[in-house]
């Protein structure tokens, strides 16, 4: 856990550039498309996101997964301008074990921002939310923020007969942790908060900005690795009458986006580690959207590399996503409004990408 | 002249003989082939799943399924080791760094075992020494 005066300099030196970031190349370049209507004063926040601390033993915790937290916050907490919020994106545990999400909440009592939270399925299902409800925050709930609607669901249910097979509630939490686990079973938003959402989301004007934070994606993309929300479909319609919509979550470890109809779906960055995307996994087919440039492979010797944190801006309506990757060019991946959907800013084009890693 | 036209026709009789016997392994054969290389990757399977090292991190956090293994490039030149490596090398370092354990000798059941689910998760996936 030491830190040498050399790694801390090298790390201070990495959040001194995030604190000055140039802001002004961040405006939103594409203007006032005919669905950029909405009027509301713009506004920046941060997302961190899957950090995963594993309790080893007594005060002992994986450090890998200590230092991507402690590096998200420390450059979260230099950010200029300062963001109005932050919100976390879930899977703060490994396990849901009480020693780990006390040690997240130690982790995150240092940053100096309000935080907006939202439960992973390593933080569910070992007491099926019982802890976070108690210490952290409520599992869905929603609140307005400078003219935009922000709806927190937790998206990470699933069936009854899937919850109640198991002999121990750790038993359950390791087979709901394990990613490629044939005994999984695929997260639901479930009818009866489904039923909050509509009642929520009724009092709003179509004209208002709604953002959904939810842990995994509201659509469907590999099933086998759960990145998959089975009544997506049932949300999305009681998100169609508005203007515009954005879903943030977390959960895929990776820079992916997508357009459904009116809704930017964006993932959010992990601290922990990367997910290979599922179509490196060729046995079985996968529905990773067109549209996401990928990020390229991530190298092992560098426990940071393909992991960070995001900045995002609410102009016009639309999310300006400021992916913030370590040991990797930052990404800004803006909604086009003449395209009507999410494009990188920098790589959308073939001629313009990273060529592809092969020494890996 | 006589001399080689024996050895031609040894050659051939032998070749003959070779293919016949090579040839003759039944279903039977194929199915407890199967089954021993079966057994040893669901011992792979085990162990890629389970934390071997000293910090509770398990190969399938970073690898799902075994994604982004390739041992379909392997041996090839490792620039971060500075040596063309096996997989098995690659696998000792994952033990090593990552997982913070012990790593395996090369040759011993465990390290068979993860090969073996390893290459198994990557089947059709196309041979490309020295890539990736």
């Amino acid at each position: 856990m030491s830190i040498t005066r050399r790694k801390f300099l090298k790390q201070a030196g990495v959040a001194g550039a995030a604190a000055t970031l140039p802001f002004s190349l961040v405006e939103i370049s594409w203007g006032m498309g005919q669905k950029g209507k909405a009027e509301h004063e713009p506004f920046t926040f941060a997302y961190i996101s899957d950090s995963h601390l594993t309790h080893i033993k007594g005060t002992r915790f994986t450090r890998n997964f200590d230092q991507g937290l402690r590096k998200a916050i420390m450059e979260v907490n230099l950010m200029s301008p300062k963001p109005d919020f932050v919100v976390y994106g879930g899977d703060l545990a490994q396990l849901g074990k009480p020693e780990e999400l006390d040690h997240g909440l130690e982790l995150m009592s240092s940053l100096r921002h309000p935080v907006r939270w939202v439960i992973g399925e390593h933080d569910l299902y070992l007491d099926m939310g019982k802890y976070w409800e108690d210490n952290i925050s409520p599992l869905h709930y929603s609140f307005d923020h400078k003219g935009v609607h922000f709806a927190v669901l937790n998206s990470i249910l699933t069936y009854e007969e899937w919850i109640n097979q198991w002999s121990t509630p750790m038993e359950r939490m390791l087979n709901m942790a394990r990613l490629d686990n044939p005994k999984g079973s695929p997260f639901m938003v479930g009818e009866a908060q489904i039923q909050w959402l509509k009642e929520d989301l009724a009092k709003q004007d179509p004209s208002t900005p709604i953002v959904v934070l939810s842990h995994s994606p509201l659509y469907k993309i590999f099933k086998p690795w759960n990145f998959w929300t089975d009544d997506a479909e049932e949300v999305q319609a009681l998100l169609q009458r508005f203007d515009r919509v954005t879903v943030l979550h977390g959960h895929v470890h990776q820079v992916l986006y997508n357009q459904i109809g009116n809704i930017t779906f964006y993932a959010m960055m992990a601290t922990a580690w990367p997910w290979p995307y599922p179509v490196s996994y060729v046995q079985k087919p996968n529905q990773v959207p067109k549209l996401t440039v990928f990020m390229n492979r991530a190298d092992p010797f560098h426990e940071r590399d393909a992991t960070g944190w995001d900045i995002l801006d609410l102009e016009s309506g639309a999310i300006t996503n400021h992916y913030q990757l370590w040991q990797n060019e930052y990404r800004t991946v803006a909604y086009d409004f003449k395209l009507d959907h999410p494009v990188d800013r920098k790589y959308q084009d073939e001629d313009q990408r990273i060529p592809p890693q092969r020494h890996y | 002249m006589g001399c080689m036209k024996v050895l031609t026709l040894g050659l051939a009789l032998l070749a003959a003989a070779t293919s016949v016997i090579g040839d003759e392994f039944t279903e039977e054969d194929l199915k407890r082939w199967r089954a021993e290389f079966m057994e040893v990757k669901e011992k792979g399977e085990k162990l890629f799943h389970s934390t071997m090292g000293s910090n509770h991190v398990s190969c399938d956090q970073c690898h799902p399924n075994a994604a982004n293994t390739h041992p379909e490039t392997y041996p090839k030149f490792q620039q971060q080791l500075g040596k063309v490596a096996t997989l098995r090398e690659m696998i000792n370092w994952c033990l090593k760094n990552p997982l913070e354990g012990e790593p395996f000798p090369l040759d011993s059941k465990e390290m068979i075992a993860l090969e073996a689910y390893i290459t198994w998760e990557r089947r059709d996936v196309p041979l490309a020494p020295g890539k990736h």
